[in-house]
């Protein structure tokens, strides 16, 4: 199959003049519909960057109102409306924010864009194939993902406010109108895209899944393949695993909605009336939800892993210490992520026993966890380090990989996570290793991989700016976040002022907003430098970073197919850099043993 | 006017940067730099990386100690003082491994940073360190999750038949308590009894509400162990004790427990935090809508002695024709409310 599908390619594209109408180029079909992984990479990563920035602008409004809750800020009147009368944010809206940062910032831009651009980019290019399996599903992929943020972007317009339940969108809270304003069509619209979104996911992740197993190049075994795609693939796996639980997660609450069953809903009265729903649990749904929600959170990490275990090894002129151990770990770390959904359900009154259950599953993560940053660490050791502005944003990752993870045992903890489920202590713990952790991969693979897709480096000062104000912006923002939530504060609320005990805690959450606000401005520098390198950046050279992975064999200008000629046929792993007998500090996977006698190994060539 | 000054402001903008980028590109050219990463990049940056670790770690012990003073006080529940030694053995270990760690990260950064025509060491892989940096995490891990769950264990055995029954009843946006009288028994509730009299859909019929008391105020003797039975009757709340140490999500059509034990009065923790104005407080903590951020009671912690009088004063659910003074309550250590009138003394007026 796969050797057919790859002559296929070659066929067709050697024969263009027999199928002309197949390959007339239109503006269409190169940059609309287009079937060629790298455009549609670059459609993800230019999608998930406009999305990123309306959900930091969001995130940088609610801040204005953490920080200064008594002060008055006209602007908002004049870009929110009524949301904003007077100058002061409404309450509902408010909680609409939050609910749609997380919901673009986990979905759009750290699940779509982060797979979506980096799948699409580097499988076909890393393993040596002409494009995807399927090109044509893989331009639907992008189609669904880009129609679930239009229709996500629209329910900001809806007049009662979009969905406003929190990211997790708990029933009944998310299905009563009643209930919250956003619970009206604001609600049905965030369950349509998130269907769209699914649908895109799936239809990714099973042509990724299937292009990494079946469209390998001549000698590309799966040991030599490099980390980022083990990582993709176990990354789609875990996504067409858990994805269709949210689905029907999301179908049975559009029905409770829509059609009057009672999946999660029993015994609610609200509004001076009881409602007839009887039997459903909204436990239920948490149960569905977590189910999906926690191996996406490292369908969010593993990919950045796997970008910066790439970026690490190659800036360190060093192979990634333990290759199999590092990919050990994310296969254990995958499978325990589906064995631990209950500890985000510790006090929804789950039978202690099962709780216990889960912990154990819960922090037996952090071993493999462990392993991976020590290896980390070991790859530094006696390195030869370029510091791009890649090597930092993948060194910014392991840093919060370590604070996060850290403070992730003791949410880990049923005995502990009584007090501190769902307090700021929760936030800051997922922002770091998950948010900031994976967008730091997602700025390694740009900075990184931008030659290769543009063609062009993007400007290193820039990168440099950009990296250190974020990484203190980052770190300004989290680290005291952590102090409000051992404070006793929870989180989505509005302002707390309802409690004189959390006064003290307004002047950390001044501090926090302070950092935020320095956060998103840093990214401006970001997306300058992003749009303008696409067009007058410095012209890129074939291999800029002295990378052995073979998308650097391809030639810099973009053409259908990859290569020109046959597809480079590969020799040895990825990481063979600083051999010593080498005068080179590395040597290509598309470099044979034999002409490399002097630094072979025992058992090589 | 103001629109139009805006415009200009904007398009000014725009052409300014635009000069700025043309400066640099200029700049750039007349330099020759280039994108590729140099030796003096890697040297500043590595700098860099220095300061940042360290005025990082600066900044934080600064902020750290500083920020005590923002930390829930002492716990006030038997249980919270267990898991808060707990919390602290575990924020003693990860500051260890976050220093040691992070201070190798950054360190690395700049003492190995690249300098021409030296190598890396090649060194793919050691099986024997893998192994130990596998074993002793899995063993630190074992210990905690050993120590967490006898921990947790404990926290949720089940209530001894003698705990205080509570209902704490969640709705938008307030709180209600109920007290279960000297039966210590809740009687039963559904949703469909709701009226505005009877909040809570209190059962009439049934013999063990006859004796249960309402109140504005969530007060508990403190000493004594308190078994809580949460409700919500529209959306999840989750009732959120910051000074107990305790959470419970409140769920409709379902009753969820907790069962601790308070152990400071509000007085004693007002001069414990050296504050006359200090109140406990039961917060709801799962969003529940748009005034979920003022979803509030007030909890006092005090003597039994306090506690029996002002139970006294409470109502009850239904109003009673007449109510025998009974005897001087005898609270037992215990602190269950025995010393109300017996059932039988009792005529409830409102049956519906």
């Amino acid at each position: 199959m796969s050797t057919h599908t790859n002559d296929h390619a070659v066929d067709s594209h050697a024969g263009d003049d027999h199928h002309e109408h197949e390959h007339h180029v239109t503006f269409w079909n190169k940059y609309v519909f287009s079937q060629d992984h790298k455009m549609i990479s670059k459609q993800f990563l230019v999608t998930a960057i406009v999305m990123a920035i309306l959900a930091m602008l969001m995130s940088l409004v609610f801040r204005l109102q953490l920080g200064w809750p008594d002060q008055k800020f006209p602007f908002l009147e004049s870009i929110l409306g009524k949301w904003g009368a007077d100058g002061k944010l409404d309450p509902n809206f408010y909680l609409a924010l939050v609910t749609i940062h997380g919901t673009i910032m986990v979905f759009f831009v750290l699940t779509g864009g982060l797979s979506g651009t980096f799948s699409n980019l580097l499988i076909p290019l890393q393993v040596g194939a002409r494009d995807m399996a399927s090109g044509f599903l893989n331009m639907l992929s992008y189609w669904f993902f880009f129609g679930s943020c239009a229709v996500m972007t629209a329910s900001l317009f809806v007049e009662a406010g979009p969905a406003s339940a929190g990211w997790t969108i708990y029933p009944p809270l998310s299905a009563l109108p009643q209930a919250i304003p956003g619970s009206g069509l604001g609600m049905t619209l965030w369950l349509i895209s998130m269907v769209l979104f699914i649908a895109s996911a799936l239809l990714g992740g099973i042509n990724y899944v299937v292009t990494i197993i079946n469209l390998r190049t001549k000698g590309m075994k799966m040991t030599r393949l490099p980390l980022t795609i083990w990582a993709f693939l176990i990354t789609a796996i875990l996504g067409i695993l858990s994805f269709p639980v949210l689905f029907a997660a999301a179908l049975l609450l559009l029905f409770d909605r829509s059609f009057g069953t009672s999946f999660y809903l029993s015994d609610i009265f609200i509004n001076g009336a009881p409602l007839a729903h009887a039997g459903g649990s909204p436990i239920l749904f948490q149960h569905l939800f977590w189910f999906l929600g926690h191996p996406e959170v490292y369908i969010v990490l593993l990919p950045a892993l796997g970008l910066a275990s790439e970026v690490i090894a190659t800036q360190s002129r060093k192979p990634i210490f333990g290759y199999k151990a590092m990919i050990g770990s994310m296969l254990v770390i995958a499978f325990l992520s589906f064995i631990v959904w209950g500890h985000h359900m510790f006090v929804t009154g789950m039978n202690p026993f099962l709780g216990s259950v889960f912990v154990f599953t819960t922090l037996l993560v952090a071993i493999p966890s462990a392993v991976k940053v020590f290896n980390y660490l070991a790859t530094l050791w006696k390195a030869n380090i370029v510091l791009s502005p890649a090597m930092l944003f993948a060194i910014g990752l392991v840093s919060f990989f370590i604070s996060g993870g850290l403070t992730g045992i003791i949410l880990g903890d049923s005995a502990l996570d009584i007090n501190l489920h769902d307090t700021y202590f929760v936030v800051a713990h997922f922002h770091i290793v998950m948010g900031s952790s994976a967008i730091f991969g997602m700025f390694a693979g740009v900075y990184h991989w931008f030659p290769r897709m543009y063609g062009r480096m993007m400007n290193k000062r820039m990168g440099y700016l950009h990296f250190w104000l974020t990484i203190v912006a980052v770190y300004g923002t989290f680290f005291p976040m952590h102090f409000v939530g051992l404070a006793g504060a929870p989180r989505r609320y509005y302002a707390y002022t309802a409690y004189e005990g959390f006064d003290a805690a307004i002047n950390i959450n001044a501090l926090i907003s302070f950092f935020a606000i320095l956060g998103g401005l840093a990214q401006l520098i970001f997306v300058a430098n992003f749009f303008y390198s696409m067009y007058r950046g410095k012209k890129a050279v074939q291999n800029p970073w002295n990378s052995n992975t073979i998308e650097w064999t391809a030639p810099v200008e973009h053409l259908h197919g990859n290569w020109p000629g046959a597809i480079p046929e590969v020799h040895r792993w990825p990481y063979d850099y600083g051999k010593p007998g080498e005068e080179q500090d590395f040597i290509p996977q598309t470099t044979p043993f034999s002409q490399t006698k002097n630094s072979n190994l025992p058992g090589e060539g | 006017m103001i629109k139009l000054l805006t415009l200009l402001v904007i398009v000014m903008a725009v052409v300014t940067i635009w000069r700025l980028i043309r400066v640099l590109e200029l700049v750039r050219d007349l330099r020759g730099d280039e994108d590729a990463v140099t030796d003096k990049d890697n040297s500043t940056h590595g700098k860099l990386s220095l300061w940042f670790l360290f005025l990082g770690f600066a900044g934080m012990i600064y902020f750290t100690l500083d920020a005590k003073k923002y930390l829930l006080p002492v716990s006030a529940s038997k249980h919270g003082a267990l898991t808060d030694s707990f919390l602290n053995m575990n924020f003693a270990l990860i500051i260890v491994v976050f220093f040691i760690t992070q201070f190798l990260l950054f360190y690395f950064a700049w003492k190995y940073k690249h300098k021409k025509g030296h190598k890396a060491y090649f060194y793919p892989e050691n099986h024997k360190l893998e192994f130990i940096w596998t074993i002793i995490p899995a063993v630190v891990l074992m210990g905690l999750i050993v120590y967490g769950l006898k921990l947790w264990i404990s926290i949720t055995a089940p209530a001894p038949a003698e705990a205080m029954v509570i209902e704490v009843y969640g709705k938008q946006f307030d709180w209600s308590v109920r007290y279960s009288g000297a039966d210590n028994k809740l009687g039963h509730s559904n949703f469909k009894l709701i009226t505005d009299n009877n909040p809570l859909g209190v059962d009439v019929n049934d013999a063990s509400s006859e004796d249960d008391k309402t109140a504005r105020e969530l007060h508990i003797p403190v000493g004594s162990v308190i078994n809580f039975k949460f409700h919500s009757r529209d959306v999840i709340h989750s009732a959120y004790f910051p000074h107990l140490r305790a959470q419970m999500n409140c769920v409709p059509g379902m009753t969820t427990e907790f069962t601790l034990e308070p152990t400071i009065t509000t007085d004693s923790m007002r001069l414990i935090t050296n504050n006359p104005e200090f109140d406990y407080v039961l917060l709801c903590n799962k969003i529940c809508g748009v005034a979920h951020y003022n979803m509030k009671l007030k909890l006092v912690i005090e003597s039994p002695e306090e506690f029996k009088k002002w139970y006294k004063e409470q109502s009850y659910v239904f109003e009673r024709a007449e109510v025998k003074p009974a005897a001087e309550p005898a609270l037992t250590t215990d602190s269950v409310i025995t010393a109300e009138a017996t059932a039988s003394d009792i005529k409830v007026i409102a049956t519906k």
